[in-house]
């Protein structure tokens, strides 16, 4: 079967909509391949706006791994803008790849990496503009394999009528197996259709096909039951962790858009896996353990990235990346190699501590000095226990002194409002810390123009957590408190005017919490919002909380539960949740533990360097702690080049 | 040097280009010059640029090194690094003078689709017989006033058998009729582009287009007395072969 690219209809519709560029394609480093050839074919998407999707290296590294395989095809799918759709839908333009400009109901598999469940209503959009029935009931064995990924994946019972599979975890050597069963299915003739195929997929343990399991509800609205319906299908499916950072040195080649993206650097994974154990955060918890990459393994990959992008910034990513083993000589060596280049280094998530000082000043050396971040995240000492973010006041003031000593000018905080246990007082302590952080700033400085900006988030209690029990706050009383915070900003104007304060109201985080809790019940709201036109939620402008609310009273009232229910109930001990049957690992008697903890305001170690504490990952999924030193060096020490960190012997005289 | 912008590359904008220049410049290993401070940039200058969705064949930009290279090595090094579609033409090192100075013009080809070549030569006819024609322009303040007529040096309907131009140059797929322009446009304050042409066509002849057109701009240079334009690059060329 031939399938023709449709960019010769795209194309006129193209000069009528804004940031055409977007839906060209032609990234560098983007790969296109004959689709003759290819036996397995994958349309990734990330289902939010291109310039949001395209940076994101889970889509990156699956994209390259598997256009590595030599008889396998991916491509990438972006959610269109209103303009865009409209035109599409008037002009009979399905949704396509940005790279083939191929129509996604033609391929294998429309795999679809969800970092955030806001982003429901996006691949609902999509999935209709494709021509894919709606509901995974009603496909048909000539259409994709609709399949999550991605940290929301760790629940994905709201979007169950919507989606045939879901991977937890780590995808590099998923996509792989997968591709394996798709090509022996299709080779066989498709032997016993759709349903086979994905009976196939379920056997291996770490796919879940939501439709193999019944739920049952008992009268008070809670879950009974979550069954297996047929054989050949485990009772839980099991999350899947890749475990040698190094043999995956992916992205090797990072697409770089012609259009300007939220994150105008390459990135580099140093570690994976977070034991911190702050339990708010759902990546710390099902991203374990911790596996780092090395530190020659880091180098190759900047080098190479460097080499292949052209980029001015690397970040070196991770859930907190000061807590590489080797970060210093991480980053000095970096350094010294890149000294002249114009290359800046970046570690996007770091914790307070002097040390990231020297840190700090070693990354800006060779690029721009732009702020410094820190994430306190709650404003006490008493609810930092609470949410087991062990940085006391004095570490943070200390350690912003030094950077406003340093030359920084700039220092972001960032914060939750709505924590479990959270009072009024919790929250104003915030304010009283960032006056702290100025009166140092400005001490250690001797100067006036320092800023602080606090960033303030709702809390969203997330499945797989020690906090998956709690009730979120509702909406009113995180806008209530966010304005008592305001004020307590703005009573002193001789500091108060140094501090920037950033937040949303707390109402998309009800809905995400609603998402992100939910049962297969919600999948019905979701739906009714996208028919009433949601499309991309996660953006204040164009999120309806109105619209949301009303299709809750529509869908879930009959059902006898209700906006509320899912997102301010506390949970109790023997509740059955929607996520019981989908293993992170996480035993689940360690994480009631934690919860309990919480309440009373008791800390936990990070079993890096502290005994296990028996989060119960390790021995369900057969996996360990792999972290260094290792002790090695970077090769070359000596500067690479003078204005570009790439050695063309062509232009050297 | 000299670069074309073509194909799909067209909807890129000015910052989009931009961008894919100083990052192929640095995969290239080119050593560029970088300004001092606390935010360095790249010292590039950019002459014009063609707006988003319009072609070039003619595009300049100036470079600044911090060593010296051979300039077919560079355009080589960089064509290779660019995204296809980006395409290096012609490099030289920089003589005395500045590159800006020697463009006042350009020549620009319409291609418009659904549009015959009779019906555009009277709609051209019409425009050519006034003396001002005035569009209004949106801009993100709202509307502007353009007189077009000014600018328009020269105006005329190419032949679609003999009037394709060799270079890279994407001609409308499909049968039917395709009425070619070929202009040439004196650089105005606010600047006259393609599109404030099509607009004035539209005010004087009511010339409908039912499928959006696709300009490409052919040459920039200064006008000479009998209205061609001059090589900007002729005078490094000049500089460096003495």
């Amino acid at each position: 079967m031939s399938v023709e690219s449709v960019f010769p209809q795209l194309e006129p519709l193209l000069p009528r909509v804004s940031k055409p560029v977007q839906y060209v394609g032609g990234e560098l480093n983007a790969t296109v391949k004959p689709w003759e050839q290819a036996n397995v074919r994958w349309a990734l998407m990330y289902p939010d706006a291109y310039e949001v999707g395209l940076p994101n290296q889970g889509v990156m590294i699956l994209y390259e791994i598997l256009n590595e395989l030599p008889d396998v095809l991916a491509e990438r799918t972006y959610a269109v803008w209103s303009d865009l759709e409209k035109l599409m839908r008037e002009h009979g333009v399905p949704q396509f790849t940005v790279d083939g400009h191929r129509p996604v109901k033609a391929f294998d598999v429309l795999g679809v990496s969800f970092a955030t469940e806001l982003g429901y209503t996006n691949l609902l959009n999509a999935l209709d503009l494709a021509g894919i029935p709606l509901h995974a009931a009603d496909r048909t064995t000539d259409d994709p394999v609709v399949l999550a990924g991605g940290h929301a994946a760790f629940n994905p019972e709201p979007i169950a009528d919507f989606i045939d599979a879901a991977v937890l975890g780590d995808g590099e050597e998923a996509v792989g197996q997968i591709t394996d069963i798709i090509r022996a299915w299709k080779a066989d003739g498709r032997p016993g259709g759709r349903d086979e195929l994905l009976t196939r997929l379920a056997e291996t343990g770490t796919v879940y096909i939501p439709r193999f399991y019944d739920v049952a509800y008992a009268e008070d609205g809670r879950i009974a039951s979550v069954t297996p319906n047929r054989e050949r299908v485990p009772e839980v499916v099991a999350k899947r962790t890749t475990m040698d950072l190094d043999a995956w040195p992916y992205p090797k080649q990072p697409l770089v858009p012609l259009a300007e993206s939220v994150h105008e650097r390459m990135s580099v994974e140093i570690f994976r896996g977070c034991t911190r154990g702050c339990r708010f955060c759902q990546a710390g918890m099902i991203t374990r353990p911790v596996r780092e990459r090395s530190i020659d393994g880091i180098g190759a990959m900047v080098q190479q990235g460097l080499a292949a992008s052209g980029f001015e910034e690397v970040g070196l990513l991770s859930l907190s990346s000061a807590d590489h083993s080797e970060i210093g000589e991480i980053t000095k060596q970096l350094a010294d190699r890149y000294t002249g280049t114009n290359t800046g280094l970046s570690l996007p998530s770091t914790r307070v501590d002097a040390f990231n000082i020297d840190l700090a000043n070693e990354l800006s050396r060779n690029g721009r000095r732009s702020g410094l971040t820190f994430a306190p995240e709650g404003g006490s000492e008493r609810i930092r226990r609470v949410i087991n973010k062990m940085v006391s006041e004095e570490d943070l003031i200390k350690t912003v002194s030094t950077a406003y000593a340093n030359g920084w000018r700039q220092v972001k905080l960032y914060f939750m409002c709505g924590l479990p246990t959270e009072t009024d007082d919790d929250v104003l302590q915030i304010a009283e810390m960032a006056r702290n952080v100025i009166r140092a700033g400005r001490e250690a400085s001797g100067q006036k123009d320092i800023r602080c900006t606090i960033s303030i988030g709702g809390f969203v209690p997330k499945p797989h957590t020690p906090f998956q029990w709690a009730a979120q706050t509702d909406p009113d009383t995180v806008d209530a408190r966010l304005r008592k915070l305001r004020e307590a900003v703005n009573s002193d104007r001789r500091i108060g005017r140094s501090i920037g304060m950033r937040y949303h109201d707390g109402k998309p985080s009800h809905i995400e919490g609603l998402l992100s809790r939910g049962d297969r019940r919600v999948g019905r709201v979701i739906e009714r919002v996208w028919r009433d036109g949601g499309r991309f939620d996660g953006w204040s402008e164009h999120f309806s909380y109105e619209r949301w609310v009303a299709a809750c009273d529509a869908e879930l009232t009959p059902l006898g539960v209700s906006l509320a229910w899912y997102t301010t109930r506390e949970r109790t001990e023997d509740e059955v949740l929607p996520w019981d049957h989908l293993d992170s690992g996480l035993d689940k008697q360690w994480l009631w533990d934690d919860w309990q903890d919480a309440i009373d305001e008791r800390e936990q170690d990070d079993c890096r360097w502290t005994p296990c504490f028996d989060c119960g990952v390790c021995p369900a999924m057969g996996t360990d702690i792999e972290i260094g030193p290792t002790g090695r060096k970077l090769l070359p020490i000596s500067p690479v080049g003078q204005g570009t960190p790439v050695r063309n012997p062509a232009l050297t005289q | 040097m000299r670069y074309a912008k073509r194909g799909r590359l067209r909807f890129t904008s000015h910052r989009d280009v931009a961008r894919a220049f100083e990052r192929a410049l640095r995969r290239a290993g080119v050593p560029m010059a970088y300004s001092q401070g606390f935010s360095p940039h790249p010292k590039i200058s950019w002459i014009g640029a063609a707006p988003t969705g319009v072609a070039s064949e003619a595009e300049y930009v100036e470079v600044q090194l911090v060593a010296a290279v051979d300039p077919s090595a560079l355009a080589r090094a960089l064509d290779e690094a660019l995204p296809p579609g980006l395409d290096v033409l012609d490099v030289v090192a920089a003589g005395p003078g500045s590159l800006a100075d020697r463009v006042d013009a350009a020549e620009w080809l319409v291609e418009m689709p659904g549009v015959s070549s009779d019906t555009l030569r009277a709609a051209v006819d019409r425009l050519l017989a006034e003396e001002h024609v005035m569009v209004s322009r949106r801009t993100k303040d709202g509307t502007r006033e353009i007189d077009v007529r000014p600018a328009v040096i020269r105006a005329e309907v190419a032949d679609p058998a003999d009037g394709r131009p060799a270079v890279g140059i994407d001609m409308p797929a499909g049968d039917g009729p395709c009425g070619i322009l070929r202009m040439v446009v004196r650089q105005t304050t606010p600047a006259v582009r393609p599109d404030d042409v099509l607009s004035a066509l539209r005010v004087v002849a009511a010339l409908d287009q039912p499928v959006p057109a696709k300009a490409t701009r052919l040459a920039q240079g200064r006008l000479d007395d009998v209205g061609a334009l001059s090589d900007p690059l002729a005078p490094d060329r000049a500089a460096s072969a003495g």
